[in-house]
């Protein structure tokens, strides 16, 4: 534990372990000392000053080493100067005056000088409304500015960054949060300022520009409206959207989102893929706080490609082959069909999901393929997966606690493409002093942050993993992330070496998935789906929900001599859904609630944000429905309930209930709708940090295994 | 006097009558006669433009954040110089305004960084469906005069490039 140091803050005593910024020490009482260059998840700079404030410190007799006493009371020193804030830290017997009449004119004089290079076209700035810079100015400055209108700072306004995010160079107030993200958070210091005084330009000096899957974060964290994304540009005002909690789908790190939504007007489209005739639709995607998940970021996968759920060719009413043609037909008489069709078949029956369903999803899915006696198969995840379940990390991991004494061992897995955000994690981690080894056969944007990197040919990842046994036998920690190469040897090599930490926090296996869920579908008894084509061949009835094998070439189905019954259950016509017999049409996860299991076995919500579209029903429903028809009892009445059985039917989920996965805890830093000019404009969380999984862990270290 | 009484008051009231009869009469004969409004009448909306033709709104949305009856609806997109609406980078592609929400309290009007939107002297408005109530862009936006081009326009690049203009406080 830290030493503890006592001070005051504008008159209120605060105690703060030692090496607290005085920001941050008054931030923790409530007091705002207002910021612009500092931000709670980087160094402070002292760039814009701001923050400053008066300092006062205890006068200590240089004979006896003891602070004056005048008049029962401790003798404070002030310096002639104010200090900044955001870098100074605490030290004992402190007093600061964040209002004194010195501070608030200096406060106001900074905001002044700010506003004279600043164009104020709030009205047509996508910033206004959660803009530090008008808060700020609303609650400090004068009204009035004593400098010249007709001196105003001018220059471009429209300067593509990169092609996702623009720069208005009038509006920069030259505080480096971006730069600093790109250099200090994100690793890819791509970003730089240019020319000096009021010429400071920002610049990227990467080809292709800003290059760099974070980028989005510094719209985020940018005070003013200088850097904004195109893909929101002029989409709304922050005030008209709606805000839904979700879970971000692309991935398996599950970042925490924010969806923001608005009714849209007939006459618009919005992209080249997406219309919205007088429906609410989602205009942005924001980072939802969890620090022990995505901290208050996302990545530019996670804000941007969330447009497919708005695709014009969305499915919206069922369909049944009739001659050869997918024709429309109402649920009663797609599902009746189902049932004429299964109901002489059963014992032949396969379920192929995806990774892309939610728990309760899959849950169902899993009922129903049991009541029948088939086969319930997890298309495309990794080989040797299923053994996460076992070794996977258990509850109280977090990447965010790493540091010296951990290893961290990435094998055959390029995290910044696959899983962005547990690449940054994993630098910081690194950073920290962690011990990152890293087996691959092509070269990642983790190298240069390995201790030791370990080159070797694709399907060899296995065998260098098992040579590196004895080097990673003494860590403290060891957490492995893994990926696919070829085999489930190397899923092999990589649980010998958790084995025997396996339901200790901050150890074990990580799965870096192709899916948001697949780890959920392991944990529900999905088999990982082998030899696709001979299980096609062989089936009567094959269920496939989710998943597009015929597409993606997993099965051919050119010379195959009997062609099953087939189900599918999607958003868009696949190349698989044309073959269907039956065609059901799925709602996406953002028009319905529910659940997703990250690689880090972190069980999260999800909530509806716009109104499903045309007649889809959500997946587990849909399922309910198929298996009432077949006389198979499933929950689908709402996903809620669905998750009480899961909760009491597997183990690893005992306990969980939708109540428990929406309860939060108070996060560092503060972030929220008031204090967007300290941590952004990353959105709070008060819809649930999730529940990790674990329990199971804890019975093999007891010696069951 | 009891007797007396009724027949003074009658006289009186009709007296009443026969001067009125001499009177100048207040009633307007509506709607072939019509009154002037005043100055500051607050009248159905109109969105102006400046001399050129360009439009004054720039789609900002704060008539619609002001509005205390959530009358208006704004969405808005992006300006070029090849498609010019508005000067600087944003325009008003949907502007609508229910007008039986409206309360006519002029709001918008004063909230408005443009002088885009103002209550004009319109009150004739009549509707025999609730959504003929709601007037699109092109019912509120200022015909244009002959010397003014319609709006999109083909602008010369780096001309428009502001979209706040510098106001004066209002005189009347
Ligand atoms: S672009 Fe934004 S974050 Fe970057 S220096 Fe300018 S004001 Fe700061
Ligand atoms: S890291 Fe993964 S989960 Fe997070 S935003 Fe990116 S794609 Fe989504
Ligand atoms: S006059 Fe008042 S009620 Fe009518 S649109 Fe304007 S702000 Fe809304
Ligand atoms: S009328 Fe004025 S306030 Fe309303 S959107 Fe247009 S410019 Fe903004
Ligand atoms: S100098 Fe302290 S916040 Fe910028």
């Amino acid at each position: 534990m830290a030493k503890m140091v006592s001070l005051t803050i504008d008159g209120r005593p605060v105690s703060v372990s030692e090496g607290t910024l005085i920001v941050n020490a008054a931030k923790t009482i409530g007091i705002d000392v207002p910021v612009f260059c500092y931000h709670p998840k980087m160094e402070p700079v002292g760039m814009c000053r701001q923050c400053l404030v008066e300092v006062g410190r205890p006068a200590i007799d240089r004979a006896t080493g003891q602070p004056v006493i005048e008049n029962g009371q401790p003798k404070i020193n002030f310096g002639p100067k104010l200090e900044t804030a955001c870098t100074t830290p605490v030290s004992e017997g402190m007093v600061v005056l964040s209002q004194s009449d010195k501070a608030r004119a200096s406060q106001k004089e900074i905001l002044e000088f700010l506003l004279t290079s600043h164009p104020l076209d709030c009205p047509v700035c996508d910033k206004g409304g959660e803009c530090p810079l008008q808060n700020l100015t609303m609650e400090h400055a004068s009204p009035q500015s004593r400098f010249l209108f007709d001196e105003k700072h001018h220059a471009e306004k429209r300067v593509p960054l990169g092609d996702k995010i623009w720069l208005d160079r009038e509006r920069c107030i030259q505080c480096a949060r971006c730069i600093r993200f790109q250099e200090q958070v994100a690793g890819e210091p791509v970003l730089a300022f240019y020319q000096r005084g009021r010429s400071t330009d920002i610049i990227t000096s990467s080809e292709p520009p800003f290059d760099s899957i974070f980028s989005g974060n510094t719209t985020d964290i940018c005070p003013v409206g200088a850097l904004t994304t195109a893909d929101f540009r002029f989409g709304a005002r922050p005030w008209e959207m709606k805000a839904a909690a979700s879970i971000c789908s692309l991935c398996p790190v599950g970042c925490n989102v924010t969806f923001n939504t608005r009714r849209e007007a007939k006459s618009r489209a919005r992209t080249g893929t997406t219309t919205a005739g007088g429906k609410v639709v989602i205009k942005r995607a924001m980072p939802r706080q969890n620090e022990q998940v995505n901290e208050i970021w996302i990545c530019d996968r996670g804000r941007f490609e969330w447009h497919y759920v708005e695709r014009e060719d969305r499915l919206e009413k069922p369909l049944v082959k009739k001659n050869g043609k997918l024709e429309k037909v109402s649920w009663k008489v797609a599902i009746e069909e189902i049932g004429n069709k299964v109901k002489g078949n059963k014992e032949e029956v396969v379920v192929l999901a995806s990774g892309r369903l939610s728990n309760e999803d899959l849950f169902n899915l899993k009922q129903l393929a049991d009541g029948l006696g088939g086969e319930a198969l997890l298309y495309d995840s990794l080989p040797g997966g299923e053994l996460t379940t076992k070794y996977g990390v258990s509850a109280g991991t977090n990447i965010g606690d790493m540091g010296a004494g951990t290893t961290i061992l990435v094998a055959a897995s390029d995290l910044y493409h696959e899983a962005p955000i547990w690449h940054l994690r994993v630098k910081q981690a690194a950073e920290r002093g962690a011990t990152l080894i890293i087996v691959n056969s092509e070269a990642t944007r983790l190298d240069k942050y390995a201790k030791h990197l370990v080159r070797c040919e694709k399907g060899e990842a296995a065998k260098k993993v098992r040579e590196l046994g004895a080097a990673v036998k003494d860590a403290k920690n060891l957490v492995i992330f893994f990926g696919a190469d070829g085999s489930s040897a190397l899923a092999e090599a990589c649980a010998e070496l958790v084995k025997s930490r396996a339901g200790k926090p901050n150890n074990g296996l990580v799965g870096v998935w192709p899916r948001a869920n697949d780890q959920g579908a392991l944990e529900l008894g999905f088999k990982p789906a082998q030899d696709l084509q001979a299980v096609f061949e062989k089936a009567s009835v094959v269920y496939i929900v989710g998943a597009d094998p015929i597409g993606d070439g997993a099965i051919k189905t050119q010379n195959v001599k009997r062609k099953p019954f087939i189900i599918v259950q999607e958003l868009f016509l696949t190349e698989t859904a044309k073959l269907a017999d039956v065609l059901l049409p799925a709602q996406a996860f953002t028009e319905r609630d529910g659940s997703y299991t990250s690689g880090e076995r972190r069980v999260q919500r999800f909530y509806p944000a716009v109104p499903a579209l045309g007649e889809t029903k959500a997946d587990y429903a849909i399922t309910a429905l198929i298996a009432a028809e077949l006389g198979i009892e499933v929950e689908g009445r709402s996903a809620g309930l669905v998750m009480d059985k899961l909760a009491a039917a597997v183990p690893a989920f005992a306990d969980i209930t939708y109540g428990k996965l929406a309860e939060t805890t108070e996060q560092w830093p503060i972030i929220g709708r008031a204090d967007l000019y300290y941590g952004g404009t990353s959105y709070q969380n008060s819809q649930g940090l999730g529940v990790p999984l674990g329990r199971e862990n804890k019975k093999a270290e007891e010696g069951s295994l | 006097m009891p007797v007396l009484e009724p027949i003074i008051e009658l006289g009186r009231g009709l007296f009443t009558t026969l001067r009125s009869m001499f009177e100048k009469p207040v009633t307007v004969q509506y709607p072939e006669e019509r009154k002037p409004v005043k100055p500051r009448f607050r009248g159905r909306h109109v969105l102006k433009r400046y001399e050129n033709g360009l439009e004054k709104c720039i789609g900002c949305a704060l008539c619609a954040a002001a509005c205390p009856a959530d009358a208006i609806f704004v969405e808005s997109s992006e300006n070029s110089d090849e498609k010019r609406f508005s000067p600087g980078e944003r325009y008003a592609s949907t502007y609508e305004i229910n007008m039986l929400r409206c309360i006519y309290c002029g709001f918008c009007e004063d909230a408005c960084p443009t002088e885009a939107i103002v209550l004009g002297d319109q009150y004739e408005l009549s509707f025999t469906d609730r959504k003929q109530a709601i007037y699109p862009k092109d019912m509120l936006l200022e015909a244009v005069a002959a010397s003014q081009l319609l709006t999109p326009q083909k602008t010369e690049p780096g001309k428009f490039t502001r979209s706040v203009p510098e106001m004066k406080d209002p005189q009347d």
